[in-house]
C-alpha cells in the first residue's frame, strides 16, 4: 500500500517536471519563431544587404533607412569598453579575494561585491547622468559627457559583482594539490597564480567573463541614460551613441503596429539575438577546451 | 654502522598549527644518497614534518615553528636561503598524484622555465627527466596529451619527472605510493632505488615492508615524536623501545 503511495508521487513528480521542462522549451521557441518572424517579414520590405552595410539608422524620416551597423557598432562599442574595463579589474578582484586577501578581509569584501549586484539598472543609470556625465565632460570639454565612455563605466560596474563572484569561486575551486605542487618546483606566489591558478581556473573565469559580456550587450535602461542616444554613426568613445537594446527600447513604445518600422527593431533584436548566442558558443568551446586538461 | 654524511636534519624542532602542538622536540637526521623511510600511525606527524623541510608551512597561516633545519649545515629558515630556493634544492612528491591539468611535456618543463633554466637546455632536461623515472617510452608519442589521462601509476612517475627535472639534492615523498596497485608500486620502487645513487631520499610509508625493501635508515614517530631512528635492520629487527616493537610488528597502528 505505501509501496504503491510512493510509486505514485514518484511518478507524478516525474511528470510535473517533464511537463514544466516542455514548458520552457515551448515558451522560448514561441519567443524565438515571433522574433524570426517578424524578422523574416522585415526582409521582405529591406534587402538584408542594405540592412546590413547600411550606415544610417533613420527610421522616421520620409526617406526611411535601416542601416543596423550604427547601432551595431554602438553596442559593440560600449560592450568592448566594459570589458576592458571590467576583465582585469574583476579577474584581479577575485584573484586577490581569493589568494592574497585573509579570510576576514574575504569575508567583508565579497557581500559588499555581491550587493553591488542588487543596485538597480536605473539607480546606474542615474549615476550615470548626476556624476560620471559631468566629470567626463570637465575631462573633455565637452558639453556633456553622456557618451559610449560613461556607458562603459556603468556596464563595467554592472558587470564586476558577476565576474568577481563566478571568477572568486573558480579561482578558490582549483585544487590545492597543484598550487602545492607549484610550489614545490620553485615558484612563488605570482607564478603560481599566473602560471598554475587561473589556467587552471580557465572554464570558470570564461564563464564569469561570457556572463559579463551578455548582460553588457543586453542591458538597457543604463545605456539609454547614460550614451546620449544620438543616432548618428558613432566615432569613438568621447561620442554619444545609440546602441540596440536602447533603440529598441525607445522606438518600440511610438511605433505604429506592423510597420516596416515595427519590423525593424525585430529584426535587430534577432541581430542581438545572434550576438548573444556566439557569445555564448564561443564560451563554451572555449570551457571545452580547457575542461580536457582537467581532473575527470 | 660506517660514518655517513649527513645531508639533511632538524634539530628540537616544534611546530603549533594554533594552540596545537603537533611536534615536539624532532630530532632526526637523514643520510646522503640514501633512503630513509618515516613510519609511524596515522596523525602523528609525519606528513607535517617532512612538509616542514621544503617550508610548504610558510602558506599555512596559524603554523609557527620552533628550532632548526639544516641542509648540509645551511639553514632553511632565517638562513641565506629564500623559501622558493629551498623548494628547488628539496624537490616533493606528494601522496595523491597531482600533476598540472596541462600537457605531459609541460608539467616537466614547468619547473624549469620558473627557475629560468635556458631553453635551448629544455627539451633535453625534459627527455631525460622522463627517462629517469622509467615514463619515457611510455609516453614519447604523446607528450602533449593531457597529464590526467594517465593512469595513477604514471602520473606519480610524471610527479617524481617533474622534481628530478630540477636536479633537486634532496627528494621527500609523502606515501607516494598509497594510491597504487602493486605493479605499479614494484616500478616506482624500483625507481625509487635507481634514484637514490643521485639524491637523498626520504620517504613516508604505511607498508612495512615497502620501508623494509627499499629503506637503508627508519625513522619511527608517535604522537609527534621521534622514538626511535637507525638502520631498516635493526628498527626492524632489533628495536630499543617497547613502542616501536609493537608499531613494527603490527600490534597498534
Ligand atoms: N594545516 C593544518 N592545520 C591544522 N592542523 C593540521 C594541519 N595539517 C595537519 N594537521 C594536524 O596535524 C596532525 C599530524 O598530521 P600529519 O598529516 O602530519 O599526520 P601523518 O602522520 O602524515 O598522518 P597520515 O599517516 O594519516 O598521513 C594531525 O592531527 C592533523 O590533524
Ligand atoms: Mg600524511
Amino acid at each position: 500500500m505505501r509501496q504503491a503511495r510512493r510509486e505514485w508521487w514518484n511518478s507524478l513528480g516525474k511528470q510535473v517536471f517533464r511537463l514544466t521542462g516542455v514548458m520552457v522549451i515551448v515558451v522560448l521557441m514561441a519567443i524565438l519563431g515571433m522574433l524570426l518572424w517578424n524578422t523574416a517579414a522585415f526582409f521582405l520590405e529591406i534587402s538584408p544587404v542594405d540592412f546590413i552595410t547600411g550606415t544610417q539608422w533613420d527610421p522616421s524620416s520620409s526617406d526611411a533607412q535601416y542601416g543596423i551597423l550604427p547601432l551595431l557598432v554602438s553596442t559593440c562599442l560600449v560592450t568592448l569598453g566594459a570589458m576592458i574595463i571590467a576583465i582585469p579589474i574583476g579577474i584581479g578582484t577575485a584573484a586577490f579575494l581569493s589568494e592574497y586577501a585573509g579570510s576576514r578581509l574575504r569575508n567583508i569584501l565579497k557581500p559588499i561585491i555581491e550587493m553591488l549586484a542588487a543596485i538597480p539598472s536605473v539607480t546606474i543609470g542615474f549615476l550615470g547622468i548626476v556624476f560620471l556625465g559631468p566629470e567626463i565632460a570637465q575631462m573633455t570639454g565637452q558639453s556633456n559627457g553622456l557618451n559610449a565612455l560613461n556607458g562603459a563605466i556603468l556596464l563595467a560596474i554592472m558587470a564586476l559583482p558577476t565576474i568577481v563572484t563566478i571568477a572568486e569561486d573558480a579561482i578558490q575551486g582549483v585544487p590545492q594539490s597543484y598550487k602545492e605542487a607549484s610550489y614545490g618546483v620553485g615558484a612563488n606566489r605570482w607564478e603560481t597564480l599566473t602560471k598554475i591558478t587561473i589556467p587552471a581556473a580557465a572554464p570558470g573565469i570564461l564563464a564569469a567573463v561570457m556572463l559579463g559580456v551578455g548582460r553588457a550587450i543586453g542591458e538597457t535602461m543604463t545605456v539609454l541614460m547614460a550614451t546620449g542616444n544620438v543616432s548618428a554613426f558613432p566615432k569613438g568613445f568621447f561620442h554619444s551613441v545609440k546602441t540596440i537594446t536602447a533603440t529598441i527600447a525607445i522606438e518600440m513604445g511610438e511605433v505604429p503596429y506592423q510597420t516596416t518600422h515595427y519590423y525593424a527593431l525585430f529584426a535587430i533584436a534577432t541581430v542581438l539575438f545572434a550576438m548573444t548566442l556566439v557569445v555564448n558558443l564561443i564560451g563554451e568551446h572555449f570551457v571545452n577546451k580547457f575542461r580536457k586538461y582537467q581532473a575527470a | 654502522m660506517i660514518q655517513e654524511k649527513i645531508k639533511l636534519a632538524a634539530h628540537d624542532v616544534n611546530l603549533w598549527f594554533g594552540q596545537k602542538q603537533i611536534l615536539k622536540h624532532i630530532d632526526v637526521t637523514f643520510p646522503e644518497r640514501k633512503i630513509t623511510a618515516l613510519i609511524g600511525p596515522s596523525g602523528c606527524g609525519k606528513s607535517t614534518l617532512l612538509r616542514a623541510f621544503n617550508r610548504m608551512h610558510d602558506l599555512v597561516p596559524d603554523a609557527r615553528i620552533e628550532g632548526r633545519f639544516l641542509l648540509d649545515n645551511t639553514d632553511l629558515y632565517g638562513g641565506p636561503l629564500s623559501a622558493t630556493q629551498v623548494r628547488q634544492r628539496i624537490g616533493m612528491v606528494f601522496q595523491k598524484a597531482n600533476p598540472f591539468p596541462k600537457s605531459i611535456y609541460d608539467n616537466v618543463v614547468y619547473g624549469l622555465k620558473i627557475n629560468g633554466v635556458p631553453k635551448e637546455q629544455q627539451h633535453e632536461i625534459v627527455v631525460r627527466s622522463l627517462q629517469e623515472s622509467y615514463l619515457w617510452e611510455e609516453v614519447k608519442d604523446e607528450l602533449n596529451k593531457p597529464a590526467v589521462r594517465l593512469s595513477g601509476g604514471q602520473q606519480q612517475r610524471l610527479c617524481i619527472a617533474r622534481t628530478i627535472a630540477l636536479r633537486p639534492e634532496v627528494i621527500l615523498m609523502d606515501e607516494p605510493c598509497s594510491a597504487l596497485d602493486p605493479i605499479s608500486t614494484a616500478k616506482i620502487e624500483e625507481l625509487i632505488l635507481k634514484l637514490k645513487e643521485e639524491y637523498t631520499i626520504v620517504i613516508v610509508t604505511h607498508s612495512m615492508q615497502q620501508a623494509q625493501r627499499i629503506a637503508d635508515k627508519t625513522v619511527f614517530m608517535y604522537l609527534g615524536e621521534v622514538v626511535e631512528q637507525g638502520p631498516t635492520a635493526s628498527i626492524f629487527n632489533n628495536p630499543q623501545q617497547e613502542l616501536t616493537a609493537n608499531y613494527v610488528h603490527g600490534r597498534f597502528g
